[in-house]
């Protein structure tokens, strides 16, 4: 199908640990969806599998980007097709300026050489909505930043890759609450139609500021129950308990 | 005629093409013989003291031995060596008196063009001598002095013999002997008290021949209040045989001058590179030996600083390449002789493809060095399981209150980082040579730009295909 992210019963594992064990969704542009779930039900290993992270092993199913099976692409090529997965631990590269990085995935995204003052203007503009100064750009990628500051240029790279299809790992995680505001407004902003989100996360939360279409919850590496946004609302009131009992009747070992 | 020798030349090495053209005016016999001696004395037209000097430091190489730690030098053959050859008579100032067959070969290697860059002074040794030297004007006006050493001790015999071997005698090494007897061109240098020569002198050896030893003597002076940044850029065709570089640098910065010493060394694969490098500060001098170590097959070069007055400075920054064949033995000496003293010692070191990568560093603080404060950094990058890096740090401490840091670093390009920098859409390879390039950032940032360029271009091309 154009126009989607799908996953068709994915199986993966890392090392010999099957973590992924039959996952289905489709994620359509102009569609946020958000994966909840339990500590070790799969979410990481999902991000990472979409993203192509080679200690991830894919043993059966499809991931298909607009009709094409990204399963045989590098990582670098899924990126450069519109793939954007926003870490939940981003690591530093020392000695690498974060704008001169920026500059070589927004031109690789590109397939050309941008026009360098343009390419500026537009991340200075990025930069102010995400509240980050001047100074950060001349910094080493993510190194000795703060934890609010490595998801925020985590969401920066995001807005200056436009992605068609954008994966957030537990992109909430270690955030205090102005930090998550600031965000989750960047992230609306990039809503629209030409946008397919999905948020990985372990709380509710940050789907206070970003509204779900769909939540998922997965529970051992299968999607169990979905619904719409007031299924958050129910997981933050109950737990996961009540659907692990329900649904699973082996303990989540992974 | 020039002629590429593609059996041996790895083709990433471009300056490994050999000029046939250049034919030795002035040729000895091979081996390290006080007929040698002789013969260049006679040429050179030196006076007796030097000859009496060479002939005793020849004696001293031949008794001298290797100590046990220096690393792959046994196999030597000093006999196979040429210790003299000249292709010119004498030493030009202006480009177009270079014999037409020289300028070719640094029109190949660009050495022509760089003289219209921002350059106070510009020499091109080849072989044993140098074939050209030229200075700014402006900087001549001053009373800055740039020649090479044979025209230093003519020219300017009384500032010549007060530092020339004072800061390394003949008895300081094996090849510190062997350098003072066949010593041959490099550079003298003299800045004036309180001039500031803020362009750089720049020199570019090139050895030609094959089976030969290149033997340069550089002895620079600032005076008090002064500064200059000398840079020094290397090269050799590519050989079966082996050559030897045994270059003897020694530099005098006086009171509150400051001196900065690049060295960019592209050796081919077949020159062992063994140079003896000093520095004598005086007080609240500064001396800063910048470093980087690219090619050769074995390096063993520790650039030093001897801080003699109150409140001087030391600083390396150095930056070895170890790719196959490769081994670099590079580090720093500080040596802290006066109170109030501090040093700093940053030593990035990458190897690939089986190359080897040595840190070994002293630093010694003397009694009288109270109060003194040393920092050392050194990082090593392996890139692939058969590559290796060794660190050797000393640190002889007698002095009081004394601060020394050490800190040290082993890493590879990490499976995550490749991960990140790819998801971004940057290919495998680009994004090799981000992290590695970022991993030499501080010591890159500190080159001239075009040394910064060319040593990126480099290091890309050396790590080509080393992450699998």
């Amino acid at each position: 199908m154009t126009d989607s992210l799908e996953i068709i019963d994915l199986h993966a594992k890392i090392e010999e640990r099957e973590i992924l064990k039959g996952l289905n969704l489709t994620i359509r542009k102009g569609e946020v969806h958000a994966i909840m779930g339990p500590n070790g039900s799969g979410k990481s290993t999902l991000a990472n599998t979409i993203a192509g992270n080679p200690k991830y092993t894919v043993t059966s199913g499809e991931i298909r980007m607009n009709g094409e099976n990204i399963l045989g692409m590098e990582v670098d090529e899924r990126a450069r097709k519109g793939l954007f997965l926003a870490f939940q631990y981003p690591c530093e590269v020392p000695g690498v300026r974060t704008s001169n990085f920026l500059r070589l995935a927004c031109n690789a995204r590109a397939g050309k050489e941008l026009d360098v003052m343009e390419f500026y203007d537009k991340l200075e503009k990025k930069m102010k909505h995400l509240e980050i100064n001047d100074a950060f750009m001349k910094r080493y990628l993510n190194e000795g930043f703060s934890g609010g500051e490595k998801k925020r240029n985590e969401i920066l790279q995001m807005m200056m890759l436009e992605p068609e299809y954008a994966v957030m790992d537990e992109t909430d995680s270690g955030l205090d609450i102005d930090a998550l505001k600031i965000v989750s407004e960047g992230v609306n902003k990039l809503r629209g139609p030409n946008l397919g989100v999905l948020i990985i996360t372990h709380y509710e939360r940050i789907l206070r500021y970003i509204k779900p279409d769909f939540i998922h919850i997965l529970v051992g590496g299968k999607i169990v129950k979905s619904g719409g946004a007031d299924l958050a609302a129910h997981l933050e009131e109950h737990g996961y308990d009540w659907i692990t009992k329900d649904v699973t009747p082996t303990p989540v070992s992974a | 005629m020039s002629t590429l020798v593609q059996e041996t030349a790895p083709s990433t090495y471009k300056e490994g093409f050999h000029d046939d053209d250049i034919k030795a005016r002035h040729k000895v016999p091979k081996g390290a013989s006080h007929e040698v001696i002789d013969y260049m004395c006679d040429v050179k037209g030196e006076p007796d003291w030097m000859r009496a000097f060479r002939h005793r430091s020849l004696d001293l190489f031949l008794k001298a031995t290797l100590p046990a730690w220096m690393p792959g030098l046994r196999d030597i053959d000093y006999d196979a060596i040429t210790y003299y050859a000249s292709p010119i008579d004498k030493s030009a100032n202006k480009w177009e008196d270079v014999p037409e067959e020289i300028r070719k070969t640094y029109d190949k290697l660009g050495i022509a063009k760089e003289e219209q860059k921002m350059l106070g002074g510009l020499g091109a040794q080849i072989d044993s001598e140098m074939a050209y030297h030229n200075i700014q004007e402006t900087l001549a006006k001053k009373g800055v002095v740039f020649l090479s050493c044979d025209e230093g001790m003519k020219q300017h015999p009384e500032i010549f013999k007060e530092h020339f071997a004072k800061s390394i005698p003949p008895e300081d090494n094996k090849f510190a002997a062997l350098n003072s007897a066949f010593w041959s061109g490099g550079s003298f240098v003299y800045i004036p008290k309180g001039v500031k020569c803020d362009v750089p002198l720049s020199v570019y050896f090139r050895i030609n021949a094959e089976q030969f030893g290149q033997f340069e003597r550089t002895l620079i002076v600032c005076d008090d209040d002064s500064f200059c940044h000398y840079v020094e850029g290397c090269s050799a065709p590519v050989y079966t045989t082996n050559s030897l570089h045994a270059a003897v640098v020694e530099i005098f910065v006086k009171e509150r001058a400051r001196c900065r010493y690049t060295t960019i060394q592209n050796w081919s694969t077949d020159v062992y590179n063994l140079v003896t490098k000093r520095a004598f500060v005086y007080g609240k001098g500064i001396m800063e030996w910048v470093d980087g170590n690219l090619g050769s097959k074995r390096t063993v070069k520790y650039p030093s600083v001897y801080m003699l007055g109150e409140g001087a400075h030391g600083e390396v920054l150095s930056l070895a390449s170890a790719d196959k064949g490769m081994w670099q033995d590079a580090g720093a000496k500080m040596v802290f002789m006066a109170p109030n003293c501090t040093a700093r010692i940053n030593s990035k070191s990458i190897s690939g493809h089986g190359g080897r990568a040595s840190y070994r560093g002293l630093v010694q603080v003397n009694p009288q060095a109270t109060n003194c404060r040393v920092q050392v950094n050194c990082d090593a990058l392996i890139l692939d399981a058969s590559s290796r890096s060794d660190t050797y740090p000393v640190m002889e401490i007698d002095g009081d209150l004394v601060t020394v840091e050490h800190e040290a670093s082993v890493s590879s390009v990490s499976d995550e980082q490749l991960f990140y920098l790819t998801s971004r859409g940057i290919k495998k390879e680009d994004a090799v040579s981000m992290i590695v390039n970022g991993f030499i950032e501080p010591i890159v940032k500190e080159l001239p730009m075009e040394f910064a360029v060319e040593i990126n271009r480099l290091i890309n091309m050396q790590m080509e295909g080393s992450v699998g």
